[in-house]
Order: structure tokens, then sequence, then C-alpha cells
């Protein structure tokens, strides 16, 4: 249960959320016609007959639409349903060509299953209802021309998958949290690219209020919000204004509101009083959708490792649970590091280097893993570096550096610039010899029992060996020359 | 000499074949027979350059001793249903007045493929909702048939395949396709004289096909004979990958596999098919076509089909519920007609347009669909008679264990003269009350005729088969189709 409460005018309330998040399925052509469905193309230059729906055009299922809804159902530990129907669910609006939309109202393909959050260090499990997969519709453009309104049709029959969670979000932050791990598990298995800019991921927000201990308090839907940071506002807005209206003795109305950024507020878009009756019935142009085990073993087969499953073997090699959990939190990073571990490099160094050097570096060039300037190959040498004595950690950062810079593999850095770290006895005996023999009366202290300027020869002595003495020699000969 | 138009499919195929004549004397022929036809009102559209162009490339494959196809030299009509490329297509309506498809419907494709050519398109009831062809936005087809006794009324030529039926009947084209959702093919056949065959559901791709109930529609041929439906049905079924409904199946050959014997055969005749008020001159019919199945070596017993009385009702709320959705998209926003008031808003240009747009019948039929369909009443209408079909479809499947085909008038009358029944909308799906149950069982079923009543008027019988078994429906077809010998044919008043 969430501590997080909203201090009313009259006592305390508590939050109720379920998100219903509709994801654009990855696949080249629609849900049941063959055109393409690239994002960004100019309007109409992507939509089929079917999509039109021109007299006589006929839906045929795409096979690829439905195994990437399995395997999403598979990837949160649902139960798949290997008999689904498709219904029709019937309204006019211009953007919807066929007066009906495609879904699977009363037999979705995929039923329960749940996902696992992080909030903060509270672990919790969010249900997910069902998994359905429908058309999108296409959508109309106000602002082309004084008096008309424009319909582009090219996301007309795209493949949506609609994920219904359980109202079991009690907090912003851990709608914000389901939202994050949903999208990253839709990435982990390819399904969906997660991208909500461009709209391929979308959320309604289903927002209730109670007092701690009471009964559902009626819901508001915010429709096509779409960022996390977004999902979270919502519930925080519409959390206050339901508490607002109900303290001034008013009445929540079920209602669908729609989300304004530039004023952070919700504001009502219809109310069940103007509700269509859809008339919902099964779509006669397609027979039940009936998957056999062979389709399900092929699905499950083709699943990556997952981010907990990750997390466990990551853990298993000795890297921290924190640093575990930060490497999957994206496939890209797990993909990376994935890619590191192969290349050779030791795990638990890898794993610190990554997220501290790496993460770090990325950080400042405003750049995504896909795009590091450091393959996971150069990462493995340079690590590799580190581990024979080649290079001191210090050296390794300056290394990094330049390998940022100018993409060259560590090795040859090293060599070219003779960034190679040195053992040399003889050479760091004269330099500690020079440094003790400049710092007589620190010298003349250290002997006395002040141990902690220890630190500062050290530092001395790398400093005048420009920073390429092995740390472990310098430490070992310090202590002997010192006494 | 022959008069070409006097020629079936088999017999100008064959002709062809071996030169006894042209294609292209034929396509003549019948394109002058449509031409001057036009008092029937059976064609919307008129295309004689495609059964020319046919024709010649037929001619010319035959010059060059190319082996020819199998509907070579074949002119056909299409019913307007389906999407003819670069044709007008509009279903009879007015809503899809001056619609010109830009592609072509699976099972024109299938007949051009297989060296037909298209006469033109026939008029129909309005996206195929009537049973007399008085629904057509573009006025009535007039059967070709006048009563013997004086009566003296234009009669209707049945429907929805009105314009199909009354075209092949007045020899204006040898054969026709039709679309069959609750007795389309084979009521119209019956009420001209010729036969149809209805094949099971998915024989025959709908892609293409202007739906009007998606999970009824079937299309199939309408000719002179049985042999001539085997013939072109053989040319448009088959798998189609852009029908989900179609079945996965090879097309077999029925035109080869046409016997007239009905040994070791059993005739089911169900008795829930004496009707209340069925005339005379039908109960007479169907005891006549028992003596001829008997006569062709079948043994006859008689079967029950317990549901039959709710089939009807059963129909007109499920072809409905599906039309209502199906024709949401005739909203006037891509194609057909637009109709937008001064000033007016999206919702009242879909009420405009659609107001104007469609016929009487068809807003019925969408009003009743969206009705049947809606929230408060969809348990107690759509829920009821989707049971009900599951129990028909049970009904024959436990006939079917007793016989091998089933026996039944087509229709409860003959021909009704135009007008008649256009003001009782329950009168007129009365009409449908024999074709009906085989269609929600989605089965094959023929009509063939089997004779005249009084006033010379053709009386088709009903055959009706096990799913998949279009050979054992044409076969017991041949075999009464043989021994009635109907060799009725309409004075050419037109």
């Amino acid at each position: 249960m969430s501590d997080y409460r909203i201090q009313g005018a009259t006592g305390e309330w508590e939050v109720v959320i379920g998100l219903e998040v509709h994801a654009q399925v990855t696949s080249n052509a629609k849900l049941f016609s063959g055109a393409a469905t690239e994002f960004g193309a100019e309007p109409n230059t992507q939509v089929s007959l079917v999509d039109a729906a021109m007299p006589g055009m006929l839906p045929v299922p795409n096979r690829e639409c439905i195994r990437q809804a399995v395997r999403t159902g598979m990837a949160i530990d649902a139960q798949i349903n290997k008999w689904s129907r498709f219904d029709r669910k019937n309204y006019f609006y211009a953007d919807l060509p066929q007066g009906y939309q495609i879904s699977q109202l009363y037999h979705p393909i995929v039923g329960e299953g749940s996902l696992e959050i992080e909030d903060g260090d509270r672990v919790k499990t969010i249900g997910v209802e069902r998994i359905h997969v429908e058309q999108d519709a296409g959508k109309l453009m106000h602002d082309q021309h004084p008096t008309r309104s424009y319909v582009d049709l090219n996301r007309s029959g795209v493949a949506l998958m609609e994920i219904v969670s359980r109202p079991d979000m009690a907090s912003p932050s851990e709608a914000g949290a389901y939202l994050r791990k949903l999208r990253a598990i839709l990435r982990y298995v390819g399904s969906c690219d997660g991208n909500m800019e461009e709209g391929s991921m979308r959320a309604d927000v289903n927002v209730s209020v109670r007092r701690a201990g009471e009964e559902l308090g009626t819901r508001t839907e915010t429709k096509n919000v779409n960022s996390v940071r977004f999902v979270m506002a919502v519930v925080e807005q519409e959390a206050k204004r339901q508490i607002g209206v109900l303290e001034d003795g008013g009445r929540i109305v079920q209602e669908t509101r729609l989300y304004d950024p530039d004023r952070n507020e919700t504001r009502s878009m219809r109310s069940k009083e103007d509700a269509h009756d859809y008339r919902y019935f099964p779509d006669p142009d397609l027979l039940p959708l009936e998957l056999d085990d062979a389709f399900l073993d092929e699905c499950r087969a083709s699943l990556p490792e997952l981010p907990g499953a990750k997390r466990a073997r990551y853990e298993a090699l000795g890297i921290t649970r924190y640093n575990a959990h930060v490497l999957t939190a994206e496939v890209e990073s797990a993909r990376w590091f994935d890619a590191l571990l192969d290349a050779g490099a030791p795990a638990v160094a890898g794993a610190n280097w990554m997220t501290g050097e790496l993460f770090g570096a990325l950080n400042r060039l405003d750049k995504p893993i896909e795009e590091s300037p450091v393959t996971p190959g150069q990462a493995a040498e340079l690590l590799a570096l580190v581990a024979d004595g080649t290079l001191s950690g210090s050296l390794a950062k300056q290394v990094f550096e330049i390998m940022l810079e100018t993409g060259d593999a560590p090795g040859r850095i090293v060599e070219e610039r003779g960034l190679k770290q040195t053992s040399d006895t003889g050479a760091i005996e004269a330099v500690i010899a020079e440094v003790m023999a400049a710092n007589g009366d620190k010298v003349a202290d250290y002997r006395g029992g002040k141990d902690k300027l220890f630190g500062f020869f050290v530092g001395q002595t790398m400093r005048a060996m420009g920073g390429k003495a092995n740390p472990g020699v310098v430490n070992d000969l310090l202590k002997k020359a010192l006494g | 000499m022959t008069v070409l138009t006097d020629l079936g499919i088999r017999e100008i195929r064959d002709g062809v074949r071996v030169g006894t004549f042209s294609a292209r004397d034929v396509a003549d022929a019948f394109v002058v027979a449509v031409s001057k036809a036009k008092p029937l009102n059976a064609f919307l559209v008129e295309t004689p350059d495609h059964a020319i162009a046919a024709a010649t490339a037929t001619d010319d494959a035959r010059a060059s001793g190319e082996v020819l196809k199998p509907l070579a030299g074949v002119p056909i009509g299409m019913k307007d249903l389906f999407c003819t490329k670069g044709v007008t297509t509009t279903a009879a309506s007015h809503i899809l007045g001056g619609f010109t498809p830009q592609y072509e419907s699976t099972v024109s494709q299938n007949l051009w493929d297989a060296g037909a050519g298209m006469l033109g398109k026939l008029n129909m009831d309005q996206f195929a909702m009537g049973s007399s062809n008085e629904t057509s936005a573009f006025g009535n087809v007039i059967s070709p048939w006048r009563r013997s006794d004086g009566g003296n009324a234009p009669l209707a030529p049945g429907g929805s395949s009105g314009g199909s039926a009354a075209a092949v009947a007045a020899r204006i084209c040898p054969g026709a396709t039709g679309t069959d959702t609750g007795g389309s093919i084979r009521q119209p056949a019956a009420f001209v004289g010729i036969s149809g065959i209805k094949p099971t559901y998915g024989r025959c791709s709908r892609w293409g096909t202007i739906a009007f109930a998606s999970s009824l529609d079937q299309a199939g041929p309408m000719a002179r004979d049985v042999r001539d439906c085997a013939i072109l049905l053989e040319a448009m079924a088959g798998f189609d990958a852009k029908d989900a409904t179609s079945l996965k199946l090879d097309v077999p050959q029925w035109e080869a596999g046409l016997n007239a014997s009905l040994a070791g055969k059993r005739v089911g005749i169900p008795k829930e098919y004496r009707v209340d008020d069925m005339p005379e001159e039908i109960e007479a019919l169907w005891k006549q076509g028992i003596e001829w199945v008997k006569d062709a070596g079948a043994e006859v017993v008689e079967v029950s089909l317990p549901h039959t009385k709710y089939a009807l009702p059963a129909y007109y709320i499920i072809a409905p519920a599906e039309a209502s959705s199906n024709l949401a998209r005739y909203d006037g926003v891509r194609f057909g007609l637009r109709d937008l008031p001064e000033g007016a808003g999206l919702q009242d240009m879909y009420a405009a347009t659609r107001a104007a747009g469609f016929g009487e019948e068809v807003k019925r039929r969408i009003l009743i669909g969206t009705y049947v369909l809606s929230a408060g009443f969809y348990d107690a209408y759509f829920t009821q008679a989707s049971k009900i079909r599951t129990l028909i479809a049970r009904d024959f499947e436990r006939a079917f264990e007793q016989c091998d085909v089933l026996l039944t008038p087509t229709a409860p009358s003959a021909a009704f003269a135009l007008g008649d029944k256009s003001a009782d909308p329950l009168a007129m799906y009365l009409n449908d009350v024999f074709t009906v149950p085989s269609s929600l069982a989605g089965l094959p079923a023929m009509s063939v005729p089997g004779g005249v009543d009084k006033a010379g008027l053709p009386l088709g019988l009903q055959i009706i088969g096990r799913a998949l078994d279009e050979q054992g429906v044409l076969n017991a077809a041949l075999a009464i189709e043989e021994r009635a010998g109907f060799v009725a044919r309409p004075e050419a008043w037109w």
C-alpha cells in the first residue's frame, strides 16, 4: 500500500489509478491489411483499399501482429487465450472509414497477467487485466483549410495492443513506474517501440479518490496522455480536482477528460450522457482466432531474456542489486552490457565502469546508449588494460576521454600517446626519494605518527610520475621507504 | 440456322472450341440482344466492349492454336454487387451512384481469367435487400414472363438477383452471376424458370463483393441448366487469401462429376417445410419431385428440421444486424453521394447523405439491425438469433445422418405481380421461408425448374446438400431436370 495521501480541507484522501495503455504493435503492415505503417509519411500515402473501407473490402488478420500480442502477454506471465474473437465497435466518425473499429471486447487474446514495479525502494505487483488487439483510427486535420477538415488515414488500421491494468496504483510515482516498466518490457520483447512522442504509446488514465479504507469512488478517464511525466501530472491534478469537488459537496461525474499540458489541467471532453452505444457484435468477416501449440511454442521460444531474469543473472555474477537494476532498466543498456560481457570484460568491474564512467559520459554528451561513441569491444579492451596493470584507474579515465573523442581503440591510444602505466621499481624509487627529500618535515611528521600523510606521499609520487606509475607498486615502495 | 442467343454456356463453349461459330459472333449476338431488351431494365450498365474484347482474345487464341480457357467465348452478365474495375458499380443504390471501383472482385476476376467476357452490370435489389427487385434505385426489373391466364400485370423476377434471373430467362445472356444471402439466387431462379446454385459458404470469395450480411453472403451462378451452373461455378469458386472466411480447398471438377443417377442415394423430405396455406400447385410439384428422384433411383425418407419455424425470424435479425454495420461505410466522406446541407456539421452530413442515398428497404433493415444490436436489446435479439442459427445448423447435421440431400420447394409461390407485396414487408420476407434455413447453416443449395403453374409461370424445386457437397446437389438437380423436361420459355415481348 502506498503511503501517498492528499491532504484536503476535511482530511486525507487516497488515489486509485488504473491505466489503459495503447501500444502500437511493431510490424511492417497493418492489423488487417498489407499497408505500411511507417511514422511521419505524407498524409494518405499508406492507405490500402481495406483501410479506406472501399466497398467489398475485407480484413485479413496479420499474423505478425497477433504474434507480437501473444509474446507481450507471455512477457507479463499472462494467460494466453487460444481462442479469441474480433468484435466490431460501431460508431460514426470521419477518421473511422469502416464506421466501426475491429477490437476484442469480449474475448481478448491475452488475459490476466501482472507486472512488478519499483517505486523508490518499494516493490509492488500491478495486475494486468487483459491485452487485446484492435485497429487504430485515422486522424482529422482541422487547421489546413478555413472551412474544411482533412482526413489522414495513414494510421487507419494500424495494430494497437490495449493493455488494461487493474486499479492497483495509488500514487503518481507508481503510475509513472508502471508506465516506465511496461514500456521497458514492450521494448525488450520488441512488440512496440514505446515512442510516446510519435504516439506509438499513449495512456488513458483512470483516476478516482476516496477516504482511506472506503469503497472506490467514481472515476474519470483522461484520454491519450503521451508521456510518463504527463501521466503523473494527470493523476496529481485530477485527484486534486476531484477532492476539491467532493469537499465542496459536489459529485464526480463519470466522464472522459483530456489533459492540457500548457495549463497543467484536465478538461471535460464528453460525459456519460452523450456516450455512444457501440453495438458490439462479432465481426462476421473474421473467423475466431485460434492459436495452436506450435504457434505458442514459437512465440515463447522467440522471447528474449526479460529484465527480471537478466537481473538475477547479473546479481549471480556478483553485481550489486542496484547496478543490476540500472543495467536492466532499458533494453538497450542491457544489450550493451551483455555485449561487454561477450567481449570478455569482467562482470563486476564492467558493471561499475558502465554505470559510472559510460553513463556519466553519455549524460554529458546527451546521447542514448545506442549512439555511444565507444563500442562494447573497445570498452572490454580498456577494462582488460586496467586488469593487467597496463592502465591505472586515472590513466583509464584519460584513455576513455580520448576514446570518446576519437573513437580510437584503447590499445592504440596507449601505444601512440605513451600512456602506459609503469611498474619500474627503480624509476619509482628514484621519484620517491626526490619527494621525501623535498618534504623532509612531512616525513618526520609521518614517522612521528601522522599516518594520514601517507596519501599525500602517494599523490606527490603519482603527480611526479605523470599519473603513469602503478599505484600498487607506489604503495608498496612508499611503505618501505617511509619505514 | 442456330440462333446464337438460344445457346447455353456449354453449347457456346463447345461450339467456339470446335469452330461452329466464332466467339465474336456470339458476343455480337448477345450485345444486340442486351440492347434490345431495355424494357426489362435488367442491365444497369452495358459493357459491349468488355464482351467483345474477351471474344476477340478467344478467337485470336484459337487461331494461333492455343488451348482455350474453360469459359473462352462465353459472355455473361455480372450482378452489380460485384466490383468491376473501371465499370460503375452501385449495388443498385443511389448512395453509390457513379461509383467506379479501381479494383476487380475476386469472383469477377476468376471469370475473366477463365476467358469469359462481360455484357454488363445487372440490376438487383438495392444492396441485395429484397425479394422482388423492387428496391433498386434504378427502377424495377420486369420479368420476361407473362401470365397465360389473361393477367397482364408486369411480374417480379424475384430478388435480389432479379436482373440476373430476368436476363438469363430472356436469353439476353447465357449465364450470370448472382449472390445469395437468404435465397437471392434460388428464389429468382425459381421465379423465371432457370437454375441457380448457392455453394457452401466460403467456396466463393467475398472480396470485392459489396457486403450485405457477411456471414451469409455467397456468390453463385445462374444459368439455364444444371450443367451450365456447374461450369460457371467451377470458374467462380476457389480459395482467396484476401477473404478470411474463404475455404482453403481445391475446386472440384463438378461438371465432370455430373451424374443423374441417384441409385443408392437417400433424399430427405423435411416435414416442417409443409407450411400453412402453401398453394396446391407447390404441394403438387413437390410430390412430383419426389417421384422424379425415386425414378432416378433414390430412396425417399421423411426427416425433421424442428427449428425451421425460427429460421426466418432469426435471419431477419442477423442479416440486418450485419448490414447495419456493413453499410456504415457509406457516409459521404470518401466516395459516392455526399449531401452537405448549408451550414451542416459532420453529423448533419451523415444524416443527410444516408437519408438521401439509401432506399426505404435498406433504411428499414439498417434501423432493425441497429435496434437489435443496441445495448438493451442485444441479448433479447441477436444472442437468441445466433443460438437459433446454431440449432438450425444442428438440425441439418442430424438430417444428413439419414439422407444425402434434401428436397423442398424453392419458394412458396410462383412469381407475383410487381407491386403486389411491396407495401407489406413481412409478406415479402415470407418468400424466403424455404431458402433461409440452408443459408443460416452455410449449406449448398440449388433451385431447378420443375414445371409451371396454371398461369404458365415457372415453379422451382430446391435441393439442399451437406457442406461442401455441391456435387451431390448438382446431381440431384440434374436428375430432376432430366425428368422435368422443362422447356417453357417467355415470349420475347420486349
